[in-house]
């Protein structure tokens, strides 16, 4: 249901963004330089630039929406929340002779994340003290409650009651609605319910906003970013797990790379290297490296050894199919150019072959990186002591989600340092690429 | 003995379904030191293939290249040639290129410097040695390509379709240059083309080559390369032989062509 809601939210903004920012920002929909004279851009894939504005909508959206569906404190438009505070229901009950008498039960409903909040005192917060009430005129006593926001609770009227369901007293109204067992009433604060035996249960009203549990608010988990970094979790703090994972990525990739670029110059320029290593990088190419996982971990362990010596298996292939493309992308032409200015076996590859084969070897890296970062997470989340794999698979055992959601994040933005970083690198090392 | 000689050779490619291709049959030249040769022909007739072998990056099934008395069997420095599309070195700005050949032998910087500059002077580079290749247009990459090729000091330089990509009017200045660098560095110079008009200025001796299999067709003895040094090329083809020798030759490939045609037809 909730999940609908956001999916229709989420439509509504994208073309209802459209039409406020065409009147609002009207120089960002018109085009630019040289596109202004052309005439035809429906088709012309070339004429299509981001519109920057639908960016920033677009992140400014997914943040609203988390912020409309939490218990966040920021302040924008929310979602109803779930009820929080004091609130009580009355109850009638007959006896088996027909007299009824009326009690209230007064419901104290409480934050369910209480106890990873702190007060003041810097202290934990916990469940709140129930609210005293007075017992009452009558055979029917007044009663109390204390329950958590998003759970439900039997209240066991009858354990103060002058009489018991034994003796054939039932519970005939809530609110002074009538009620058979089974039946539910709702009030604004919550729905009251008979059980099948006639006990009432009281849940505290939902709102459409998720629990802490399954989202927590976007300045929870930014509180938790900070206090992974000072206080950490499982004795690492975030940035140690982040340079854990980090340090196994390349290490594995430079090993992979230190071995697979030799390799692959050696199958585009020798007939017996093709030939002995071919059926090997054909086996083990198609293999994702998480298959791997269960064999390296028997050989290597769950240590810093067996992550790296899997990262190595998985970047080592695709650098030898890189290098190995790389040399067979070399114009015959410059390698006859070469030849014919005197250049002798070992001059050709150092001079014309490795930097020529830059660009697929780059390729190459580019992607084996993203592998490796992958694959490194998922090693983590198989075994490991530390690392931003292993911090958030153990945060989900206890259902520590504003871990799990910082961890996602760091990975993210990790993964996206590395393809820009790459991209950086390439076009500074190789400025000919997509020129000639 | 010095100068090129081209000894009785052939060239037999085999095909995957047994049969073989004749690409040159019992081709023999003797291209003395300093001469300007361009060859022409039709499409298929070897061109490519005899320039190849003479460069050393094919062996003839038989016959043997000589230079200057030896026989070669490889590539060599003294063999240089110019591509259709520069070949040149990308990853080296145009100094680097330029002296590629001069780094190879282990000759020192400084010592291939004032070579350099020289030769980037010539094809009128002298400002673009820091520059990269791909911020290059076409005809600037082909000068540099000849003036790397040059900056290796070659005996015989070799060029396959040097101006072929070259818009007309590029290639006009680059068939002087050619001509100027010719004369003034007396290298012997075989030109493959596909223009009539450029094998008729580019070429002292014009050879005419024909097809199935390939061989030498007719040998010309022209004027026009020796009145075009220096000179402006439009006036060289207002020269009384230059439109009929044209006229002749370009008859003779459309009618080798038209036999091409002709045979495939009966073939199919």
């Amino acid at each position: 249901m909730t999940g609908l809601l956001v999916l229709v939210l989420y439509i509504g903004a994208f073309f209802g963004s459209f039409f406020i920012a065409k009147r609002v920002f009207k120089s960002a929909f018109e085009k630019k330089g040289f596109n202004r004279l052309k005439t035809v851009t429906f088709g012309d894939e070339s004429a299509i630039t981001a519109n920057r504005v639908a960016s920033v909508v677009s992140v400014i959206t997914v943040f609203w929406l988390w912020v409309a569906f939490t218990n966040s404190t920021i302040p924008l438009p929310k979602m109803p929340g779930p009820f929080l505070g004091d609130t009580s229901f009355t109850y009638t009950v007959q006896l088996e002779d027909g007299t009824t008498d009326e009690a209230v039960v007064s419901v104290r409903v409480y934050r369910e994340d209480i106890q990873q909040t702190v007060d003041e005192s810097g202290e934990p917060g916990r469940e709140p003290d129930p609210i005293e009430v007075e017992p009452g005129e009558g055979f029917a006593k007044n009663d109390t409650l204390t329950v958590a926001r998003y759970a439900f609770k039997v209240v066991n009227v009858w354990k103060n009651d002058e009489v018991s369901k034994k003796e054939g007293s039932k519970i005939i109204t809530i609110n002074g609605q009538p009620i058979e067992p089974g039946g539910e009433v709702k009030t604004d604060d919550g729905t009251i319910r008979l059980t099948e035996k006639g006990t009432p249960t009281f849940e505290p009203a939902k709102g459409l906003r998720m629990a802490r549990l399954y989202l927590p608010a976007p300045e929870v988990v930014l509180q938790r970013f900070f206090w992974l970094n000072k206080e950490g979790y499982q004795g690492y703090t975030l940035f140690e797990h982040t340079r854990f994972s980090l340090q196994r990525v390349l290490l594995g990739f430079f090993f992979g790379a230190l071995i697979g670029i030799p390799i692959g110059y050696a199958m585009g320029l020798t007939g017996w290297a093709r030939g002995w290593f071919d059926p090997i990088v054909e086996f083990m190419r198609p293999i994702p490296p998480l298959a791997l996982i269960p064999l390296v971990i028997i050989w290597f362990g769950i240590g810093e050894l067996g992550k790296v010596v899997l990262l190595f298996l998985a970047a080592l292939w695709i650098m030898i199919i890189a290098a190995r493309s790389g040399v067979s992308g070399v114009a015959i032409s410059k390698v006859h150019a070469a030849y014919s200015l005197g250049a002798s076996k070992w001059q050709i590859l150092s001079k014309v072959i490795v930097p020529n084969s830059l660009p697929d070897i780059f390729t190459g890296a580019r992607v084996a990186m993203g592998v490796c970062w992958g694959t490194v997470v998922a090693a983590e989340l198989v075994a490991a002591n530390v690392g931003l794999g292993k911090m958030i698979v153990t945060a989900s055992k206890f259902q520590l989600t504003d871990i799990i959601i910082v961890g996602i994040i760091v990975i993210g933005v990790i993964g996206f340092a590395i393809e820009v970083g790459m991209r950086k690198l390439e076009s500074w090392l190789i400025p000919w690429k997509g020129k000639i | 003995m010095s100068g090129l000689l081209i000894n009785d050779i052939s060239m037999r490619f085999d095909l995957p379904n047994g049969g073989h291709v004749q690409a040159l049959k019992n081709v023999s030249l003797d291209i003395k030191s300093g001469e300007l040769m361009s060859v022409l022909g039709p499409s298929g007739c070897g061109k490519t293939t005899l320039l190849n072998i003479v460069a050393g990056f094919l062996a003839p099934t038989e016959g043997t290249i000589e230079l200057n008395g030896q026989v070669e069997t490889g590539p060599s420095p003294e063999r240089g040639m110019v591509f259709q599309q520069g070949a040149l070195f990308e990853w080296m700005n145009v100094r680097d290129n330029v002296s590629f050949g001069p780094d190879m032998k282990g000759v020192s910087r400084a010592e291939s410097k004032e070579k350099v500059e020289h030769l980037l002077e010539v094809v009128g580079l002298q400002d673009f040695k820091e520059k990269a290749i791909y911020e290059l247009s076409g005809g600037m990459q082909q000068r540099v390509a000849l003036a790397r090729c040059l900056a290796n000091d070659p005996d015989v330089i070799l060029m396959d379709e040097p101006l072929g990509a070259l818009d007309a009017l590029t290639r006009e200045k680059m068939q002087s240059l050619v001509l100027d660098l010719w004369k003034d560095t007396g290298k012997t110079i075989i030109l493959i083309t596909h223009s009539v008009e450029e094998a008729l200025l580019l070429g002292e001796r014009l050879l005419v080559m024909a097809p199935r299999p390939g061989r030498v067709h007719k040998e010309y003895r022209l004027p026009f390369a020796d009145l075009g040094v220096g000179n402006d090329l439009r006036e060289v083809k207002k020269h009384k032989d230059y439109a009929g020798t044209r006229e002749e030759i370009l008859e003779m490939i459309w009618n080798m062509e038209e036999e091409i045609m002709g045979r495939t037809e009966e073939s199919a």
